[in-house]
């Protein structure tokens, strides 16, 4: 009885934090698409600098190592290649696993790291220290003046942030491919280009808009959720990274599955 | 003073008032529960037009929560707000909002935005709430800030600042659209007794000048006796005296000369006074 108790609080904890999730997105999906035809004002300056400090900010670091998984992805594809005499087959290994699944991923691991934790971190800081309460007394929304701004950024951001990634990971692939395995840039680039198909490209940056959207919910969620006291906002800021991964990896799941049921044959 | 009523005449559940036009606030039978627990049992008073009321109570006495509730950050299980004679608590977010246009509020940490300058904290409500032009918006910060003796700290960070100053900012911001009712939670706390001296002067000065109604909650007994006209004192979520300032002091009522006169709560040392601790009921005062 108390196994199935435990399973039963559990689902409807677990249903209630999507319910959460879906209650903010909503809502920062009115404040960035409804509201202002309705006469309410979006911040749309804080949407800027949200997207810069999301996106442009984080290109260093995303291209670095976008570059390097490429390469990686090149030396593993290589080292079962090889075995069959098709090293030129590199290049397509690559494309398609960046375009479709690592470039996503791996960008929104990044900024999983660099924003989700962030948007936490800010909120729950903001709760601890009353900010929040303070904003409700002004008559300010704190969905639409904190997560809207942020949730336009992610949604923008974070498939440009891809397509970049794309690029960079198709870079470090054919560096791999030039040192060892008889490429040159042209001709690494001409079997990338034809191994490619527009649908790889855009389910892949499709992926990365959910993956915002999800980043930012869980992210603002749990800032919202922070108790009182400042080593609540550690917690929240932990939390939000761990539930990320996991969402991330579950909305990818689906999302991949659709696409593969979906796809021309 | 007048004689104060029996207990069960300020369980508003019990009487309820009639609301009174002239008060700025008027709250009749409030309840509010957190989970299953209620921590206000049926809250009865009024703070007339231009007075400045102090709540006072204990710790966990409910005065947080009543105060949260006057503002609009909890809901009421049961009961009425009314403030300017516009009801309050049982009307939906929109209504809500557009009547918190005539509140402000001074929170104990300030609450000032951390990533704002103090300008652009006391320009926020005015941007978001008027069409009124930047250049307008920057004199008016300047005279608020003015008001509170911060003339020449727009730009300056809130973690710049001395504790005295955040309040101050933070009670600039709650002027900055010209609220009707004001409301502090803890003023004075935490604060050197010269600041919270300048706190309760900078509230007598708007009193007098702009001539709000004002709400204080305080446990700091000579800062609420300076500045009330009305005080209320809350125990275990029950209001257990409402006189004026004076009234309060020669109070004979057993809890209000406990708090008042700063006597520790008896030692829970038996059975039966542990069974009161639990249930509520005031406990002999320890002589």
């Amino acid at each position: 009885m108390a196994f199935t108790d435990s399973i039963g609080a559990a689902t409807i904890d677990g249903l209630a934090y999507v319910g959460g999730l879906a209650r903010l997105t909503g809502g920062a999906a009115k404040a960035v698409f409804i509201s202002p035809f309705q006469g309410k004002r979006f911040h749309m300056s804080r949407a800027i600098h949200q997207a810069m400090a999301v996106g442009v900010e984080a290109l260093p670091i995303t291209s670095l190592i976008s570059f390097f998984i490429g390469a990686i992805l090149a030396v593993n594809a290589a080292y079962e290649l090889r075995k069959f005499g098709a090293l030129h087959l590199v290049a397509s290994a690559v494309a398609v696993s960046m375009t479709r699944e690592l470039g996503p991923l791996m960008t929104a691991v990044v900024v999983i790291g660099r924003s989700g934790s962030s948007f936490a971190a800010e909120i729950g800081t903001m709760k601890v220290n009353e900010e929040i309460d303070a904003m409700e007394t002004m008559a300010l929304e704190p969905i639409s003046f904190l997560v809207a701004p942020k949730f336009l950024a992610m949604i923008l951001m974070v498939p440009c942030l891809t397509a970049w990634a794309d690029f960079m990971g198709v870079l470090g692939g054919g560096a791999f491919g030039l040192a060892a395995a008889s490429f040159t840039w042209g001709s690494y680039i001409q079997a990338t280009l034809e191994a490619l198909i527009a649908h790889d490209i855009l389910t892949g940056l499709l992926k990365a808009m959910f993956f915002g959207l999800v980043i930012t919910a869980v992210g603002c969620q749990e800032g919202f959720s922070t108790g009182l006291g400042s080593e609540q906002v550690g917690r929240s800021t932990t939390s939000a990274v761990v539930k990320s991964i996991f969402a991330v990896v579950m909305v990818d799941l689906v999302s991949t599955t659709i696409f593969y049921l979906t796809a021309p044959r | 003073m007048s004689p104060l009523p029996p207990k069960k005449d300020y369980i508003g559940a019990m009487t309820p008032m009639p609301v009174k036009a002239s008060c700025a606030i008027s709250v009749r039978n409030l309840r509010v529960k957190y989970g299953e627990r209620e921590i206000l049992h049926g809250v009865n008073f009024d703070v007339p037009a231009g007075e400045t009321m102090v709540i006072l109570g204990g710790s966990g006495s409910g005065k947080s929560t009543l105060l949260r509730t006057l503002v609009g950050l909890e809901r009421p299980s049961s009961g009425e707000i009314y403030i300017m004679g516009k009801e309050f608590a049982n009307i939906s977010e929109d209504e809500r909002d557009e009547l918190r246009k005539g509140i402000g509020m001074s929170f104990q940490s300030g609450a000032l935005f951390g990533s704002m300058t103090v300008g652009e904290n006391v320009a926020l409500p005015l941007q978001e709430h008027t069409d009124l032009d930047p250049s307008t918006i920057e004199i008016m910060v300047r005279l608020k800030l003015d008001q509170v003796g911060l003339s020449g700290f727009e730009n300056y960070m809130p973690a710049q600042l001395s504790g005295g100053m955040k309040k101050r900012a933070a009670i600039a911001r709650a002027l900055s659209m010209d609220p009707q009712v004001l409301f502090f939670d803890e003023p004075s706390a935490g604060l050197d007794p010269i600041i919270a001296a300048g706190i309760d002067e900078l509230i007598l000065k708007l009193k007098r000048a702009f001539k709000m109604s004002i709400v204080v909650v305080t446990h700091e007994l000579a800062s609420a006796f300076l500045i009330a006209d009305r005080m209320i004192v809350l125990d275990k979520g029950v209001i257990v005296a409402d006189a004026t300032t004076d009234e309060m002091k020669n109070s004979t009522q057993p809890r209000v000369r406990q708090f008042l006169d700063r006597v520790p709560e008896p030692e829970v040392t038996g059975e039966i006074d542990y069974l009161q601790m639990l249930t509520g009921d005031i406990p002999p005062i320890r002589q």
